[in-house]
C-alpha cells in the first residue's frame, strides 16, 4: 500500500506492487550419491507504474519504508523516461477489483515440511531399484539420476484499482532418468520419467508418482531401446500419447496464439506467429478439424497455470482459443485486450483481459505469459489403446523428448521417449531414432481420431522461456491421445 | 554494504557490484557464523541493465541490481547448500544454520572433496569501464542508431541491448578467497518488412561496449531484411554452406556441453571410445581445427576461478583435429590421475584467411546462412542437434548470391561440420545465444563446409 501510494503521489495513473517470498528446494542424486542438496529463498517487492501511458518498473529486496517509497519513485522516473518516444499510449482493459482475496494451490502436503532425509531416501531407493535392472548382478554399464524440485511462492498484490490479494503457489517435480550403455558398440539410450509430469501440487505428487515401484520399468525400457529396431524413414500415421502430445500443443498452439507475438513485440527472440494478423485470422483461420477444441484456463486442479488472480489482479477466465477447429481468441493481459476490442464487439463478448499476466519473480516485470492451454477430449469415449487398434500402419509415441520449432511456429520436429511400431492394429515392437517433422496446419489438419474424457492427462513444463531478459513460466497442457495421418518421420541415428 | 540493496536503480551512482573489500568482509562474516567442519560461501552481485525496443521504439528499460549469498556446509562427508538474497546479520545467520542442518541430514558422499585452501589467482581481462558506465541515456542513443535507420527504410526494428557488470566471490573455511569482476554487453536486432515477408538480423556481444558499433549492426540488419524478401523454396538435402560467424558459433558451442571426461569414461558421450576409454589422442575433426578455452585471452575471456575456487588455466580441447583434453572435476581428475580443468564456458576456435566474399565466389551452388535458431539436442552419441535457419538465408549460384531462400530445418552435428570444412575466415567474437543475452565469450571464424544436412522447409519468415 505504501508503494502504490508513493507511486500515485509521484504522478502514476496506475500502479501495482507485488511482494513475494520464494522458497525453492532442489535434491539431485546420481547412482548411490546425493550430488546436490540445497534450499534457496528470495524475498522482495516489485512496483510497476503507468505514467502518461508508459510503463515503469522497479524492484528491491529491502522492504524498509524508505526504500519501498524510493523504489516506487524510481519506477515513476523510469516511466517518464520511457514516454519520450511513445507511439501508442498504454490503455488498460477494465477490471473488477478484489479488495481482500486469498488463494492457495491444492497442495495437501507442504514439501518443505517433509523431513529432507525422507525425500533423499526415496530418491536413493528409486535409484537402487533402477540399478538392479540396469546392472543385473552388478554387471554391465547403467546409470540413473533422480531429482526432486519444489517451489512455494507466497505472493501479495496491491493495485491502485483497489485489489489486495494474497496467494500461495506450490509446484512439484520428481524426476528419474535411466541410461543404458553398450560400451562395445558405443551406443547409449535414455529413458526419462515423463509419465510423471510437473504439477501445481505438494509432496503428495511425489508419493503418487511411486518412483521406487516405477524405476525398474524405466530402467528396462532404457535397456530395450538399446536393442530396438532403427526406424525406416517415411510417412506414418502417428498415435500420440498425452505424455508426448502436451509438448506439441505447447509449441504449435499455445505459443502462436500469444497476442504479443502476433503483434510483433517478441520478434527479436521468441519470434512472431503464423496466426496473424488478428483481423485476418480470428473467426477465419482453420487450425484443424471440427473436433478440435482448445481451451485456455488457469483453474484446472493441480495445473501449473492455476491461480486465483494474475499478476495484475485479474481473475482469469476460461476461454476457447480454437473452437470447432477455427481460431477464436488470443491470450491477453489488460494492456493487450483493447487491441481486440473490435473482435469482442463483433462476437458479442465483453472486452476484458483473460488474466494471462505473469512475472517469474518480484524482480521481473510482468507481461503476457500463457495460461494452461489444453486440447479438449472428443465426445466418443476411446482410449490410447483404441487408437492403436484402429491403426493399420503407424508409430505410437510415448513421452516428450527433443523439440524444436521455427520462430513463426510452422515447422517443428519432435522426438519422444518410447516409440512403438504399429502393424494391423497391434504394437509389434520398439523402434529407436524416431523424430517427426511437421508443418503445424497440416499436422492438426491431419488429426482424425481423438481420445475421450477418460484418456485426458495433464502434462507441463517449468522452463517456458520468453521475453528479454528471458523469464521462465510454468504451465500445464491437458490432452487426450490423438491420431495424425501421414506424418513425415525421419531417422535421427547417425554414425560418427 | 551500508547502502540500500535496490534492484532497480536509475541513478548513475547506483551500486554495480560488490567490491573486493565488501565481498571479503561479507564472506568473512558468514564464515564466522559456521559451527560445522567446513564451509564455502559464494557471493554473486551485479547489475543487469537493459533496453528493449519493439516497433521502432523503446518498450521497456531497467537496471536491476541483485546479490545472492550461497553457503555450502559440510559435516564430515555430508554437505548441503542454502542460498538467499537478504544480507542482514540475522538472515545470514539463519542461512548458515539452514545449510548446517541440511548437511547433517544429508547422507555421506563417497566422492566428497575437501574445501580448497589458499590459492593463487590471475586476473581475467573481462572488465570494461565503458560497459559498466553505460547509462540508460547511452543505451537509448545506441538503440536510436538502429531504429532511425529502420524507420527511414520503411522497416520495423525490434531488439535488445543488455549490459552486465558484476562480481563473484568465493571463500572457504580453509582460507581460500577468490574475487573477480566481469562486464558483458550484447546488442541484437531483428528488422522486418512491415508486411512480414522479409527479416534480417545482426548482433554483437563483447565485454567491452566500445567494440560494438550499433549503427553498423542496424545497417546490416536493414540490408538483410530488404534482401530477404520474395524468398523461394529450395529442395531440402545436403548443401554446401557458407556460414557466417554467428551460425558457426551456434554450432561450435554445442561441443562444450559434451566435454565432460567422466561421461566419456563411462561410455555415454561422443567422446567415449567404443570398447572403453575416451577419445583423447584421436582425430575427430579436420586438422585445421583447434579449440581452446583461455580465460586470460582478451577476446575469449572467462572466469579466473571455478565455483569451488579452483584457479582456471587455459585448456586446449582439440588441437589440429585431435582431442587433447576433456573437462575433469576435482574428484574425477584424482581418480584418473589427470589435472582438474573445471568446466569452462568460453571458447576460441582457429580460423583461416578466406573472406566471406571469397567463400561465396568459390561456391558453385550453396546456401549463405546468417544464424541458426531453436537448437535442441537430438542424439548425444554424435552431438546431433536440430534447428532452423533464420533472418537471412540466401542462395549462392556460380559464385554469386542470387536470391533469398525460405528457411530450412537442419539435423547436423558440429563434429560432422568440422570434418567437412572447405574454407575458413578470421575468427571473431559472436553473439550466439538465442535469447540475446551476452552469455559466455565465443570466438569463431566464418566457414564454408560441404554436405550440410537440411531435412525440411519452413514457411517462417
Amino acid at each position: 500500500m505504501l508503494a502504490i501510494d508513493a507511486a500515485k503521489s509521484a504522478g502514476a495513473s496506475y500502479a501495482d506492487a507485488r511482494i513475494s517470498r520464494n522458497n525453492v528446494r532442489n535434491i539431485n542424486t546420481s547412482q548411490n550419491r546425493v550430488v546436490g542438496l540445497g534450499d534457496n529463498e528470495t524475498f522482495g517487492i516489485g512496483v510497476r507504474v503507468l505514467v502518461g501511458g508508459s510503463w515503469g518498473f522497479a524492484a528491491t529486496s529491502d522492504l524498509s519504508r524508505d526504500e519501498v517509497a524510493r523504489t516506487a519513485k524510481v519506477a515513476v522516473a523510469q516511466a517518464k523516461a520511457n514516454r519520450v518516444a511513445q507511439r501508442r499510449p498504454v490503455t488498460l482493459a477494465p477490471v473488477t477489483p478484489t479488495p481482500n482475496g486469498t488463494w492457495r494451490s491444492n497442495a495437501r502436503i507442504d514439501p518443505f515440511e517433509v523431513p529432507i532425509e525422507e525425500q533423499v531416501a526415496l530418491l536413493l531407493a528409486a535409484n537402487e531399484a533402477a540399478l538392479k535392472v540396469l546392472k543385473p548382478n552388478g554387471q554391465g554399464a547403467g546409470f540413473v539420476n533422480s531429482s526432486m524440485f519444489f517451489l512455494r511462492e507466497e505472493k501479495s498484490l496491491a493495485t491502485t484499482d483497489g485489489t489486495w490479494v494474497v496467494q500461495t503457489v506450490y509446484r512439484a517435480q520428481p524426476s528419474v532418468t535411466c541410461q543404458a550403455v553398450n560400451i562395445q558398440t558405443g551406443d547409449f539410450q535414455s529413458r526419462q520419467s515423463t509419465d510423471i509430469q510437473p504439477m501445481g501440487r505438494g509432496y503428495e505428487h511425489v508419493l503418487d508418482g511411486k518412483l521406487v515401484e516405477n524405476a525398474p520399468r524405466w530402467a528396462e525400457e532404457a535397456r530395450e531401446k538399446l536393442k530396438a529396431k532403427a526406424v525406416e524413414v517415411g510417412r506414418y500415421d502417428l498415435v500420440l500419447h498425452p505424455t508426448h502430445l502436451w509438448l506439441t500443443i505447447h509449441e504449435s498452439i499455445a505459443h502462436p496464439t500469444e497476442l504479443d507475438r502476433a503483434l510483433g513485440f517478441e520478434a527479436n527472440y521468441a519470434g512472431t506467429s503464423f496466426v496473424a494478423p488478428p483481423d485476418k485470422v480470428l473467426g477465419k483461420l482453420r487450425y484443424g478439424p471440427e473436433m478440435m477444441n482448445v481451451q485456455a484456463d488457469r483453474e484446472q486442479d493441480g495445473s501449473l497455470g492455476a491461480i486465483g488472480w494474475d499478476d495484475e489482479g485479474v481473475k482469469p477466465d476460461t476461454y476457447m482459443i480454437i473452437k470447432n477447429g477455427v481460431v477464436n481468441d488470443y491470450q491477453t493481459t489488460r494492456e493487450q485486450a483493447p487491441y481486440l476490442d473490435w473482435w469482442y464487439k463483433q462476437s458479442g463478448q465483453p472486452m476484458r483481459s483473460h488474466g494471462n499476466s505473469y512475472a517469474q519473480s518480484f524482480a521481473d516485470v510482468q507481461f503476457q505469459r500463457m495460461p494452461n492451454v489444453s486440447l479438449l477430449p472428443g465426445t466418443k469415449e476411446q482410449s490410447y489403446e483404441d487408437l492403436i487398434a484402429a491403426t493399420d500402419r503407424g508409430i505410437a509415441i510415448v513421452g516428450d523428448g527433443s523439440f524444436s520449432i521455427d520462430q513463426q511456429r510452422y515447422n517443428a520436429q519432435f522426438g519422444g521417449q518410447l516409440f512403438y511400431e504399429i502393424k494391423g492394429g497391434k504394437i509389434v515392437g520398439m523402434l529407436k531414432d524416431v523424430a517427426y517433422q511437421m508443418r503445424t496446419p497440416e499436422f492438426w489438419g491431419g488429426m482424425d481420431m481423438i481420445g475421450g474424457k477418460q484418456s485426458y492427462l495433464l502434462g507441463g513444463a517449468f522452463g517456458d522461456g520468453k521475453g528479454q531478459p528471458a523469464q521462465s513460466n510454468a504451465v500445464s497442457h491437458g490432452c487426450p491421445p490423438t491420431r495424425h495421418r501421414n506424418i513425415n518421420v525421419i531417422n535421427t541415428g547417425r554414425q560418427a | 554494504m551500508t547502502r540500500p540493496h535496490s534492484l532497480f536503480e536509475s541513478a548513475l551512482d547506483a551500486p554495480k557490484y560488490m567490491s573486493r573489500a565488501e565481498a571479503e568482509a561479507l564472506t568473512k562474516k558468514v564464515l564466522s557464523y559456521v559451527t560445522v567442519d567446513a564451509a564455502r560461501v559464494s557471493v554473486g552481485s551485479g547489475t543487469l541493465a537493459n533496453s528493449r525496443f519493439a516497433v521502432n521504439q523503446i518498450s521497456t528499460a531497467g537496471d536491476t541490481y541483485t546479490t545472492n549469498v550461497s553457503v555450502r556446509a559440510s559435516v564430515g562427508k555430508r554437505s548441503a547448500t542454502a542460498s538467499g538474497n537478504r544480507l542482514d546479520d540475522d538472515s545470514l545467520k539463519a542461512l548458515v544454520k539452514k545449510a548446517e542442518s541440511l548437511a547433517r541430514l544429508s547422507p555421506e558422499d563417497p566422492e566428497a572433496m575437501p574445501e580448497l585452501g589458499p590459492q593463487t589467482f590471475r586476473e581475467s581481462p573481462g572488465w570494461s569501464d565503458a560497459t559498466a558506465s553505460l547509462d540508460p541515456q547511452g543505451r537509448a542513443t545506441a538503440v536510436q542508431k538502429i531504429t532511425s535507420q529502420a524507420e527511414k527504410a520503411g522497416l520495423v526494428s525490434t531488439g535488445y541491448l543488455e549490459i552486465t557488470a558484476g562480481a563473484n566471490a568465493v571463500a572457504s573455511s580453509n582460507g581460500m578467497f577468490a574475487w573477480g569482476r566481469t562486464t558483458a554487453a550484447a546488442l541484437t536486432t531483428t528488422v522486418r518488412t512491415p508486411d512480414g515477408t522479409g527479416s534480417g538480423w545482426a548482433g554483437a556481444s563483447t565485454n567491452d561496449w566500445m567494440r560494438i558499433d550499433p549503427a553498423a549492426l542496424g545497417e546490416r540488419a536493414v540490408q538483410k531484411a530488404k534482401a530477404s524478401t520474395n524468398a523461394v523454396a529450395v529442395e531440402p538435402g545436403r548443401y554446401t554452406v557458407v556460414l557466417e560467424p554467428t551460425a558457426v558459433g551456434n554450432l561450435v558451442q554445442l561441443i562444450g556441453g559434451a566435454l565432460q571426461a567422466r561421461a566419456a569414461d563411462e561410455g555415454r558421450s561422443f567422446f567415449s571410445k567404443p570398447g572403453g576409454g575416451t577419445k583423447i589422442g584421436l582425430k575427430v575433426v579436420d586438422e585445421r581445427v583447434t579449440l581452446v578455452s583461455n580465460p586470460y585471452d582478451s577476446d575469449s575471456y572467462g572466469a579466473a576461478f571455478t565455483g569451488e575456487g579452483l584457479p582456471t588455466e587455459p585448456v586446449t580441447w582439440i588441437e589440429n583435429g585431435v582431442v587433447k583434453n576433456l573437462a575433469y572435476d576435482r574428484y574425477w581428475a584424482q581418480q584418473k590421475q589427470m589435472k582438474a580443468t573445471g568446466a569452462q564456458g568460453s571458447f576460441k576456435m582457429s580460423g583461416g584467411s578466406s573472406s566471406l566474399e571469397e567463400m561465396i565466389a568459390s561456391t558453385e551452388r550453396g546456401l549463405l546462412v546468417t544464424r541458426l535458431w531453436y537448437i535442441r539436442g537430438v542424439d548425444p552419441r554424435v552431438i546431433l542437434f536440430t534447428g532452423l535457419t533464420r533472418d537471412g538465408t540466401f542462395l549462392i549460384e556460380k559464385g554469386k548470391i542470387t536470391r533469398a531462400v525460405k528457411n530450412l530445418r537442419w539435423n547436423e552435428s558440429p563434429i560432422f561440420m568440422l570434418n567437412n570444412i572447405e574454407m575458413m575466415g578470421r575468427p571473431e567474437r559472436v553473439s550466439a545465444s538465442e535469447s540475446g543475452s551476452a552469455g559466455q565469450a565465443l570466438v569463431v571464424p566464418p566457414l564454408k563446409a560441404r554436405d550440410f544436412m537440411f531435412t525440411s522447409l519452413s514457411d517462417a519468415v
